[in-house]
């Protein structure tokens, strides 16, 4: 075991070192009916929410992309969930031996030892751990790809989420949760602030600049194309955070109860003072306005779910609503076109997240105190952990990015984008009246003839 | 009278377009019509099939003699793409046009009113 960096440095200060993801030192423990119960719930809940997500950026795109924005969330569920299980769990939970600080190893690849006995999360089975922490991963990578859609190709897409889950995601889970060195450190991380949101939302920033902006944007409003989509997405998202950040207790307890209860209260505040900012600026409170607060209020409670009180998770959830408000409105005027607002909705607001849960951490509560109760360098550490993820899957983001242009170009052609990604891309509508469609039998699939021709043929 | 159909991504540029030259006034529709480009094929489990008809844009717009010239080239630059189903402009006579507010006819029913 190597020396981890920071750890003197803190320890001195005499801080109660409390690993974000509680209890993974209950290996003796017998399977607990209660708490694989909750569990399995917990784990369907969560896997939810990509489709829900695939609503959610489905409705802010515009028609004839909608399709393909949704296969970027499903995409992701079938290609980072084969890898995950594949490797990327293993990267991220197994004993990375020498780097264990940094990287886990290969010692449950294959889910190599992960079995139906109480394993690294808790009184329940391992194989259900894995899962769990499956569908984190998953979303994550879903996460960025509102920052590249209406352009980005999907297969250049599936190659580089598929890389990111592991040269980026796994490292920075297995930091926080698998026992590297912020988890050591004493970084507060509930749900996956840091590990999800922060991570994502910088890896949607890089990605939206390595692939460029769309050929409109910055010429003309692109208008989102059904905001009842929307508004179910961030239903389905809401609904499926309370696996998130409840599972997130790994176990049926007060602990889960609480997480449960913030993450209710959370995006209330949020969504009220999003409502007045955009009354205050356009003077139209906005059904996106809402949707999008929904989803920042969740974000910002994700790594204090079991940290703070229920009253201080109003007041953070209140709080987080201004930073990514003000720069979501600020960031539709820069030539940076992450589409659906990943860094804004995500990366900051897991930013203030992680940084409020060092405000508002409460021992009475969660078991660690923070600034308010006295302890300020908490907000130190958070601080230090927000960084590292920022630096870290904003470097690590873009060499895969770019390690994947060096190989096929990460964008359509002109053409495809004008016409939409859905027929373009993926040969369907999402919205079309089936008027002219002529059937095909046999031959070439792929792409007709001049129609002309084809057309006078099928007339006969 | 002009008509003129277009592709439906090309809309903004061409609004964008029309205004630009004063094109104050104006109609459009969607519709979907057939030009000879290339399709797409779509695919929905086992069913393939082939759109002959595709979603265009259909403009009409009342011009005076004097207009026509810088409209049609205002639409042309702006809906061109140079890809086969960019669309057609049809310049059509027109007998009589009346504003209905005014019973104004002819030019003076199509001339914008000042601001």
């Amino acid at each position: 075991m190597d020396k981890r960096l920071f750890e003197g440095a803190f320890v001195g200060l005499g801080l109660v070192a409390f690993g974000s993801v509680a209890a993974q030192g209950a290996q003796a423990s017998p399977v607990d009916g209660g708490d694989t119960a909750w569990m399995l719930v917990a784990t369907a809940f969560v896997l939810l929410m990509t489709p829900g997500l695939a609503f959610f950026y489905g409705g802010l795109v515009r028609a004839k992309n909608t399709l393909n924005t949704i296969m970027m969330s499903l995409g992701a569920i079938a290609v980072v969930g084969v890898v995950w299980t594949i490797v990327g769990y293993s990267l991220a939970f197994a004993d990375g031996g020498a780097l264990q600080a940094w990287v886990g190893g290969l010692g449950h690849a294959l889910l190599a030892g992960v079995g139906l006995g109480p394993g690294k999360g808790g009184a329940f089975p391992d194989i259900l751990f894995m899962a769990f922490q499956g569908t984190f991963a998953i979303i994550t990578a879903a996460l960025i790809s509102g920052a590249v859609v209406e352009r980005m190709r999907f297969g250049p897409y599936l190659a580089f989420i598929a890389l990111w889950s592991l040269v980026v995601y796994a490292p920075i889970a297995h930091w926080v949760w698998g026992g590297g060195w912020l988890g050591d450190l004493g970084a507060l991380d509930f749900a996956g602030g840091t590990v999800v949101h922060i991570n994502a939302g910088m890896a949607a920033l890089v990605a939206a600049w390595v692939v460029g902006t769309r050929h409109d944007y910055g010429r003309q409003a692109i208008l989102p194309h059904n905001v009842p989509f929307v508004v179910l997405g961030a239903a389905l998202l809401w609904f499926g955070w309370f696996g998130f950040n409840g599972g997130s207790a790994l176990a049926a307890d007060a602990s889960a109860a609480l997480a449960f209860a913030n993450t209710m209260l959370a995006p209330m505040a949020t969504t009220l003072v999003w409502m007045a900012l955009d009354r205050a600026k356009t003077r139209r409170v906005t059904a996106v306005g809402a949707a999008t607060a929904i989803v920042v209020g969740l974000v910002a409670i994700t790594p204090a779910a079991g940290f703070v009180s229920p009253i201080g998770a109003l007041a953070l959830g209140a709080l987080a609503a201004v930073p990514s408000y003000l720069f979501i409105q600020w960031r539709t005027r820069t030539a940076l076109d992450d589409s659906l607002d990943v860094v804004g909705a995500h990366g900051l607001g897991g930013l203030s997240g992680a940084l409020l849960t060092g405000v508002f951490a409460s021992a009475a509560w969660g078991g660690t105190s923070g600034l308010i109760e006295g302890n300020a360098a908490q907000l130190g550490i958070q601080a230090v952990a927000s960084l590292a993820a920022i630096a870290y899957s904003g470097l690590a983001s873009f060499v895969v990015l770019k390690a994947i242009a060096l190989v096929v170009p990460l964008r359509t052609d002109a053409h495809v984008e004008g016409h939409g990604l859905d027929v373009g891309l993926h040969g369907e509508d999402a919205y079309n009246t089936g008027e002219g469609a002529v059937l095909l039998t046999g031959g070439d699939l792929t792409r007709s003839p001049q129609a002309s021709e084809s057309f006078a043929a099928e007339e006969g | 009278m002009i008509v003129a159909i277009v592709r439906p991504d090309r809309v903004n540029a061409v609004l964008t377009a029309l205004f630009d030259t004063d094109v104050r006034g104006l109609s459009m529709s969607r519709i979907q019509g057939h030009g000879g480009e290339l399709e797409f094929v779509r695919t929905y489990r086992g069913t393939s099939a082939k759109m002959v008809l595709q979603e265009k844009v259909r403009f009409e717009i009342g011009v005076s003699d004097e207009f026509v010239d810088r409209t049609v080239e205002a639409i042309r630059n702006a809906a061109h793409t140079g890809e086969v189903g960019d669309g057609k402009i049809f310049v059509l006579p027109v007998e009589t046009v009346y504003r209905i507010r005014t019973g104004e006819a002819d030019e003076a029913a199509v001339t914008p009113v000042p601001d």
